[in-house]
């Protein structure tokens, strides 16, 4: 049985079908990548394993436990971690602040959970801005603070929402860098929204391709990329 | 309790919550269009009423006149208020917004009962008394003519937002923020305007609650937190909605005042807007979100 | 020394220069300076839930006019003194916390319109106890001021400067309080759900519960202010007690002071107060007898503050400082 299973998952919005009937399953301790164009319902998706809106139908199973319809406090609590499309730090408080909040999800006492958001801030090159209050932060510095934030709560399953956009090739190596070693080092499942191919290509060993809220393709990254349908709605013949 | 007595009092509060709803009327333009709280709606609507005061004490002007060089005078205040003062606040946090009107509130109150004192005013024009009769009921001509006003300049008010350019122009920028922009609308200036006509529709009720109540300096709050309610039970962003709301509000608070106690009329609109924020957040004609 | 060092000396200086004012104070200095720590109190109480939970509470005199009548009721009627009376005070005002906490967040009321639900609570109580003849209605409710020459502790009767103490031992109760939540669970999960509710839900936080308990913590707070409001003053009317106005004035000290520091709703409260009087006399002085003009100042102050310095006076001041 897969970690991760999404099982027919639907959503429409005043008539529109957001997402539909979308399932696919991602293995513990694998780093699969959603892809697709703007629209596709890749972010809906997330919202709809992060809880933030409960499915028109369809199960989101983690570990065996379904997950489906219950509040976003409540799946983060029973393990996952989610980054948002457009970063959302606690702008009035402190790096190391932002993410002790995260770090309270996983330890009980305020003084060990400051000791993990250290942790984390290093792993993430971050250390060096603990005491910045977040309003300073430069946009790629904000996704890292947003990824580390997302990590501190020990999740078992990271959603990360496009969190190369806007970074440098240098930055998304790093990035990419990062999040390998912690993959190999700690097992955590990683399942990422991403239009930075790099980043997919070097990361992800499953895919999944999005559009206009129905799965058109799903395989290793070699395969996807050269689907012919997922070529004419999203990658462009130049891809090859 | 004889019937002709309550159909009465009823008449007399519709009447009145015709012109609670041109006050609430005037929010719901603000609040509606320009997304802020005008927490000083009720300090104004008092201060258009201590203008028809000084008007008819100095120049004998009927309050019905009045409205239009106090609508004028406030519609410039208003237009000058957003421009300078409220236009930066837009972006900031929704409780700096709340701060900055409750500060502004607070110094028009003050203000108002520094230069007048705490006495009541008020204002007796010669049909101050009369009323027509149809059968067995009464109707105060003052609150006859102040609530056909009121319809009057309601009418004007929709006819203004649903013909004009300019008023599709405002509606355009309260449906959709950054696309009125995008079309080249001047947003600032538009803001302005809205509160501008918001701040005119206050004047113009004030004038006609003169000719209805006394006026202290203390009712600015009261009539902040009754304009509130009403447009939250009629519905943000609703025209008729406001109007449906005051005139509810009216003949409610009137039933309340002659069945329970007349001090008691306030409590009832508290406990409405208790439960229409909690049951029915959009309101009776409202859009729901 | 660390700027933590240099926080407390500072804090210390303070406290020492507030526990022996009433040695060398006149009647009148100690009068305001009650006053100035009953409303940096009251202002702490507020700043809990709205400088740390970000919950724009403008209903706040609700939980004064509840704690006071509650506990000058009893003693008004059955002789029971305010220790006792307090247990009372908080039970209300922390069930009217709670019932207009519940209501708003499961509801998900929030922002302006539940700055607006609060003041509905409150104004419906205020006109409420006016019809409760029990506490005295319109009139008012006054409790017998027995003695003022003796410490009388147990029924809070005695000198000026018994109260002075009283509110100073509660101010002090109040700042280690805050300055614990901060440090703790609460503190962190407060401030994150104050900037971003919906960050904080996706980070494991029930934001529910946590708001609830800002409330309840608020509440509670207040309902002491309250208590020593009824026993200070000795007379409580619903029009006075409930009003907006004091809500307002709750929430001045704060606002001024820095929402969500731990130092602002001293601060604010001392300049406002200090100011106001000081207006005050400057216009007995002159002879001109203006009624409004204080509430006037303390509209321009916040209108000044609001405008230039939103995050409050204490902020930047602390930087000079090197706290």
């Amino acid at each position: 049985m897969s970690f991760l299973q999404v099982q027919g998952l639907s959503k429409s919005f005043r008539g529109l079908r957001a997402v539909q009937d979308v399932s696919f399953e991602v293995a513990q301790g694998a780093i699969a990548a959603m892809i697709g164009p703007n629209g596709a319902g890749k972010t809906t998706c997330f919202n709809l394993i992060a809880g933030v809106f409960a499915p028109d139908s369809g199960e989101v199973i983690l570990g065996g436990e379904r997950l489906t319809g219950l509040r976003p406090d409540r799946i983060c609590r029973a393990g996952v971690g989610r980054t948002f499309q457009v970063v959302r730090p606690f702008p009035q408080m402190t790096v190391l602040d932002n993410v002790v909040v995260g770090a309270l999800n996983a330890c009980a006492r305020v003084g060990d959970a400051r000791l993990e958001a250290e942790r984390v801030l290093a792993l993430l090159h971050l250390e060096g801005k603990a005491a910045t209050l977040a309003a300073s932060l430069t946009l790629p510095e904000r996704k890292r603070l947003e990824v580390a934030r997302a990590m501190a709560t020990r999740p078992r399953l990271l959603l990360l929402d496009e969190v190369m956009a806007g970074l440098r090739p240098t930055e998304v190596d790093e990035m990419v860098g990062t999040f390998r070693r912690i993959n190999r080092e700690t097992g955590l499942t990683i399942l990422l929204i991403e239009h930075v191919m790099r980043a997919v290509m070097a990361l992800a060993a499953h895919v999944v391709v999005l559009h206009h809220g129905e799965k058109i393709c799903e395989g290793a990254p070699a395969e996807v990329v050269r689907d012919p349908a997922v070529l004419e709605c999203y990658l462009g013949e130049e891809a090859l | 309790m004889a019937p002709e007595l309550v159909l009465n009092v009823v008449i007399a509060g519709l009447l009145t919550g015709l012109v609670y709803g041109l006050m609430a009327l005037g929010l719901s333009v603000i609040f509606g269009v320009v997304r802020v709280v005008n927490f000083a709606h009720g300090e104004m609507m008092t201060i258009a009423m201590y203008a028809a005061v000084v008007l008819f004490a100095a120049y004998r002007l009927d309050p019905l006149l009045a409205v239009l060089p106090v609508a004028v005078a406030f519609f410039v205040f208003g237009y000058a208020l957003q421009a300078t003062l409220i236009n930066p606040f837009i972006t900031r946090p929704e409780h700096s917004q709340f701060m900055l009107l409750v500060a502004v509130a607070l110094i028009m109150v003050n203000g108002l009962l520094m230069v007048f004192g705490p006495d009541a005013r008020n204002v007796q024009v010669d049909y101050q008394l009369e009323s027509f009769a149809l059968g067995p009921l009464l109707f105060d001509k003052a609150r006859v003519l102040a609530a056909a006003t009121a319809v009057a300049t309601s009418a004007a008010l929709f006819a203004f937002f649903r013909l004009t350019l300019l008023g599709k122009a405002i509606r355009a920028c309260a449906d959709n923020h950054l696309g009125a922009q995008v079309v080249g609308l001047n947003v600032k200036r538009l803001y302005a305007l809205t509160f501008g006509v918001g701040s005119a529709c206050v004047a113009v009720a004030g004038c006609l609650m003169i000719l209805l109540v006394d006026v202290t300096p203390v009712l600015g709050p009261a009539y902040t937190l009754l304009a509130f309610v009403i447009v939250i039970v009629g519905g943000l962003g609703s025209m008729p909605g406001a109007l449906l709301g005051g005139v509810l509000i009216g003949v409610s608070e009137a039933l309340a005042g002659l069945f329970i106690a007349p001090s008691a009329k306030s409590m009832f609109s508290f406990a409405l807007l208790i439960l229409v924020l909690l049951f029915r957040p959009q309101g009776l004609l409202g859009r729901r979100v | 020394m660390t700027p933590a060092r240099r926080a407390g000396v500072a804090l210390a200086l303070l406290g020492a220069a507030l526990v022996t004012l009433p040695a060398f104070a006149g009647s009148y200095l100690l009068s305001v300076a009650t006053l100035i720590l009953f409303f940096a109190y009251a202002g702490q109480a507020w700043n809990v839930m709205m400088g740390f939970a970000g919950q724009l509470s403008l209903g706040h005199s609700l939980y004064v006019g509840l704690g006071a009548y509650a506990a000058a009721g009893l003693y008004f009627h059955y002789g029971i003194g305010p220790w006792a009376g307090v247990w009372l005070a908080l039970a209300l005002c922390v069930a009217a916390g709670l019932v207009i906490g519940f209501l708003a967040f499961r509801f998900g009321i929030s922002g302006v319109y539940f700055a607006l639900l609060t003041i509905a609570f409150a104004e419906f109580t205020r006109i409420g106890f006016d019809h409760i003849q029990w506490l005295g209605g319109p009139g008012g409710l006054f409790i017998k001021v027995e003695q003022r020459v003796a410490w009388d502790l147990p029924n809070l009767r005695g000198t000026p400067a018994m109260f002075y103490y009283v509110i100073l031992g509660l101010n002090a109760a109040a700042l280690a309080l805050c300055a614990w939540l901060l440090r703790s669970r609460a503190g962190y999960y407060w401030q994150a759900i104050r900037e971003d509710e919906e960050a904080a839900r996706a980070l494991g936080i029930d934001t529910f519960r946590w708001k609830m308990l800002a409330i309840g913590v608020s509440s509670a707070m207040t309902a002491l202010a309250g208590v020593f409001f009824a026993f200070y003053y000795n007379n409580l009317f619903p029009e006075q007690i409930f009003h907006i106005s004091r809500s307002i004035e709750i929430i001045l000290g704060p606002i001024i002071g820095g929402l969500g520091t731990l130092f602002g709703p001293i601060l604010g409260a001392a300049v406002l107060t200090i100011l106001a009087d000081g207006i005050t006399e400057l216009m007995a002085w002159l002879g001109i007898e203006v009624p409004g003009i204080k509430q006037v100042f303390y509209g321009l102050c916040l209108l000044v503050v609001v405008i230039f310095r939103p995050h409050g006076i204490w902020p930047a001041i602390a930087r000079r400082l090197g706290l």
